[in-house]
């Protein structure tokens, strides 16, 4: 692990003294320098530096959870840096809020737009900035005047007069980038801009960010898609595991080394060692459907195994999985519980057929956190461990400690609320709830997501003690090497479709990431 | 929070803190104190409070604003709230007078009086639950929906004529000094506090007013659970108004008018959480009690009405805001320290 660290070290070094050669004449709009943010018990960010240039597009390229949400959230005053500075024209400067943020003129338009539904075009451009008449009133006149002409500006024929939730996606990505416009911002954030429009819409929204390269604006453009980045960024950094792992000029690097740059090779997770047994088909799943976030779903899962699921955020992946466990209605398809038709309408039936799913929102839909642990444990089991419907707590006590002994619990009662635990000991109870059901079936979305690394390592060695003793585990994971060290088999899904298969042998984390953005194979 | 004091998965202890030490520790305790403390007050403020017969009368003052208010506990524990109770009390005193007219005996009219419980506890419980209606807006709905509906009725007329053998739930005695309504509360209580602190069920009410999510994620049919809760607080409104009108022996439109309020500051004061999620049935019988004593005592001592009830709605603020108060001082002597 040293030794790899090291030399990416030294190739990152000389990397950087390329880049500071090429950019002589260049100075950043923006900088971030060492800036470092640490959450209890998580490193968020490392120490990383990124330069924002003008009429330049800087692509952050990174797996998820890879530290760039929280780049943009401490460019825009929502998170306060640990440690570390921001500079905007050479001169340092602090975000205590997103107010300063906009101040300074730095504007983010976000995956899904953060504006007042029930406020007009005019008055989300120009919000907190109103133009005002000599009484200190909002001069609607001016204002909607001046909303028009922003938006032709960027050849946006929309009514200024209109509320925002009568604008499709697209529409109010428009309206949120006039608003940077309004402001006269000079670096602007794209966070995913493109997730929800349509190819049309993508290639107007090309058109714009040209438009606001040209006006001399820096822009840091954040997307998975890598046809965009190239299609659009000029600049490229690499984030990998909260830390920069690379930086440079687009011209100078082909879609496999940024790909494989981003995947990189994380050396300090160690697998289980496993040998697979695989059993009997237990679960069969025909042509699922749903009106609008997956369709046409066919898998089939045997004791045992160990199935991957792996996609970009949004791919419909936990959608899917939700419908599975009775959560949300399915539009049509089947379900074989061990060759017989199952129906399931709600999670008590999924329970009681054998399926248990553990959320990715933890907080929200798998502990209560205010609750003392061995209720959360008991919780699905209560119908069989009391008598008549009586809570039977010596029983309920020795259930919990049966489970989270297995999953190696820390902590100090089994009367202690599971809010006081940290995320990596909050998740081996919500596993143990389920455990305690017996099922057949375990579906664990997200299972390791921020949760230390020790608690990460007891989660991977449970889940192939599972494995061997014979139940069937369905893996959702946006992280390769998750996906690579643990799944026996891996579906990949992009845009609510099963896009392709992989065994275990033919798995690499390049493949994978073509799959789920959807970049053609290259020779 | 971190996680010191950690021990290894083969040792975590059940529990950290003795049984003692909870129940000294705990809100109940305190309102214990408080209960003793007021009779105490009472017994020097009045020579007339040290009576059997007054004692008995005085359990008039929260007897049955504690039947609703054990099944609105449950209620408020899962998140929602009920503002209609006093109004089912009228429509269920009501339809009883009807009945009389029309020549029902007693064993018909309590029947009556369970079916129109039921009815208006399923009408709150279905429009909070089949159409997701918030339940504060939906029984403030209901609250003047049924109390208007005994007025068209009954108008400025009233109902008289109960038959002698009802008026035995709001003013016969089982033994001695002790009520109907007496033994009734303290069979509710037990039932109440089996239910709530000893059942599946018990234990789904506070896992919904905890985290509604999350119990839709462990399999909870949570909105069938919200709806029995309604049918319950509808059925001990009807029990309720049953004993309220044999105590009064006739039937007006305004019977137990803004009873609901009081009924709440019972179930705060006894320690739910307004917001859900946590609260005790023998907290609310504690403060049942307190709040009975305090109306008694105050009433030996001629303080008036309006009096009587400024206090009680300090009373409630300050519940509310002791805790607060208490670890905001603690939070200040913490950063001083520091």
């Amino acid at each position: 692990m040293q030794a790899s660290s090291k030399t990416s070290l030294a190739s990152e070094q000389n990397q950087k003294s390329q880049l500071s050669n090429n950019n002589n004449n260049l100075t950043p709009v923006m900088s971030m320098k060492g800036i470092t943010k640490t959450f209890p018990g998580v490193t968020a960010l490392s120490e990383i530096s990124l330069d924002l240039y003008p009429r330049q597009v800087t692509a952050l390229v990174g797996e998820n959870g890879a530290g760039k949400s929280t780049v943009v959230k401490i460019l825009t005053g929502i998170y306060q840096p640990t440690a570390g500075s921001l500079s905007i024209h050479g001169q340092d400067i602090k975000f205590p809020t997103p107010h300063d943020a906009s101040e300074a003129g730095v504007t983010a338009i976000h995956q899904e737009t953060v504006l007042f539904d029930d406020l007009s075009v005019a008055e989300n451009i120009f919000i907190g900035h109103a133009p005002k008449t000599s009484r200190g009133l909002i001069d609607w006149k001016t204002m909607n005047a001046e909303a028009e002409k922003l938006l032709q500006t960027i050849g946006a024929n929309i009514d200024p007069n209109l509320k925002l939730k009568d604008l499709g996606i697209a529409n109010k990505h428009m309206v949120a980038i006039s608003r940077a416009l309004s402001i006269d911002a000079s670096v602007v954030i794209m966070d995913e801009p493109t997730a929800a429009l349509s190819h049309k819409e993508i290639e107007e929204l090309y058109d714009l960010v040209d438009k606001l390269k040209a006006d001399g604006k820096a822009i840091l453009f954040i997307s998975h898609k890598f046809d965009e980045i190239f299609r659009i960024a000029d600049r490229y950094t690499v984030f990998r595991d909260g830390e920069m792992v690379d930086e440079g000029h687009l011209k100078d690097i082909t879609e496999n080394d940024l790909v494989e740059k981003m995947v990189g090779r994380s050396v300090d997770q160690i697998f289980p060692t496993r040998e697979p047994s695989i059993g009997a088909e237990i679960l069969s799943v025909v042509n699922y459907c749903h009106p609008t976030e997956f369709s046409n779903i066919n898998f089939k899962l045997h004791k045992g195994e160990i199935l991957g699921f792996y996609g970009l955020v949004g791919a419909g992946r936990s959608e899917f999985m939700q419908s599975l466990f009775g959560i949300t209605k399915p539009a049509s398809g089947e379900v074989f519980i061990e060759g017989n038709p199952a129906t399931i309408r709600n999670p008590a039936q999924a329970i009681e057929k054998g399926i248990v799913y553990v959320s990715e929102d933890r907080g929200k839909q798998g502990v209560v956190t205010t609750l003392p642990i061995f209720q959360n444990v008991s919780l699905p089991s209560l119908q069989h461990i009391s008598k008549r419907g009586f809570l039977q707590i010596a029983e309920e006590f020795s259930l919990a400690r049966e489970f989270t002994r297995r999953l190696d619990l820390r902590a100090a009662s089994l009367d202690q609320h599971v809010g006081d635990l940290s995320g990596g000991n909050q998740q081996k109870v919500v596993i143990a709830k389920w455990l305690a059901t017996q099922p057949l079936v375990i579906i664990l979305d997200e299972p390791t997501k921020g949760i230390d690394i020790g608690s990460k390592t007891v989660v991977h060695e449970f889940m192939a003690e599972l494995a061997a003793g014979g139940l069937a585990v369905i893996m959702v994971s946006s992280e390769i090497p998750e996906i690579l060290g643990m799944t026996d088999r891996t579906i990949v899904m992009r845009e609510g479709l099963i896009v392709n298969e992989f065994g275990r042998d033919e798995m690499s984390p390049e493949k994978l990431v073509r799959a789920a953005a959807g970049i053609k194979e290259s020779t | 929070m971190s996680e010191i004091n950690q021990y290894t998965a083969r040792d975590i202890p059940e529990r950290l803190s003795s049984p003692f030490k909870r129940v000294v520790s705990s809100w109940e305790a305190l309102l214990l104190l408080v209960a003793i403390l007021i009779f105490f007050i009472n017994t020097q403020a009045t020579p007339y409070f040290l009576d059997w017969w007054n004692l008995s009368d005085a359990t008039f003052n929260f007897t049955e604003k504690a039947f609703i208010a054990f099944a609105m506990a449950l209620l408020v524990i899962s998140g929602e709230i009920d503002l209609s109770v006093a109004a089912i009390i009228a429509l269920v005193s009501t339809a009883m007078g009807f009945a009389v007219q029309l020549g029902y005996d007693t064993p018909a009219l309590v029947a009556i009086a369970l079916v129109v419980g039921l009815a208006c506890g399923a009408i709150n419980g279905l429009l909070v639950t089949g159409l997701g209606l918030p339940s504060i807006v939906v029984t403030i709905g209901t609250m003047s929906l049924f109390r208007g509906i005994s007025y068209i009725i009954l108008g400025d007329q009233s109902y008289k004529d109960y038959p002698e053998s009802f008026l035995f739930f709001g003013q016969g005695y089982v033994w001695s000094t002790v009520t109907f309504e007496l033994l009734l509360f303290v069979i509710f209580a037990i039932v109440y506090y089996v239910l709530l602190h000893r059942t599946n069920f018990g234990r789904a009410v506070y896992v919904i007013g905890n985290n509604p999510t999350a119990a839709v994620f462990s399999g909870l049919r949570v909105e069938r659970i919200k709806f029995l809760l309604f049918l319950l607080t509808g059925i001990m409104s009807a029990i309720a108004a049953i004993c309220l009108t044999s105590r009064l022996g006739s039937t007006r439109p305004s019977i137990g008018l803004g009873l609901e309020l009081e009924i709440i500051t019972m179930v705060v004061l006894g320690g739910v959480n307004i917001l859900g999620g946590s609260g005790t049935i023998p907290g609310v019988a504690l403060a049942a009690i307190v709040m009975g004593m305090l109306i008694f005592g105050f009433g030996l001592l001629n303080v008036p009405g309006i009096v009587m009830s400024i206090f009680i709605g300090l009373l409630l603020i300050g519940v509310i805001a002791l805790p607060k108060i208490a670890s905001n001082l603690k939070n200040y002597y913490l950063e001083r320290k520091a």
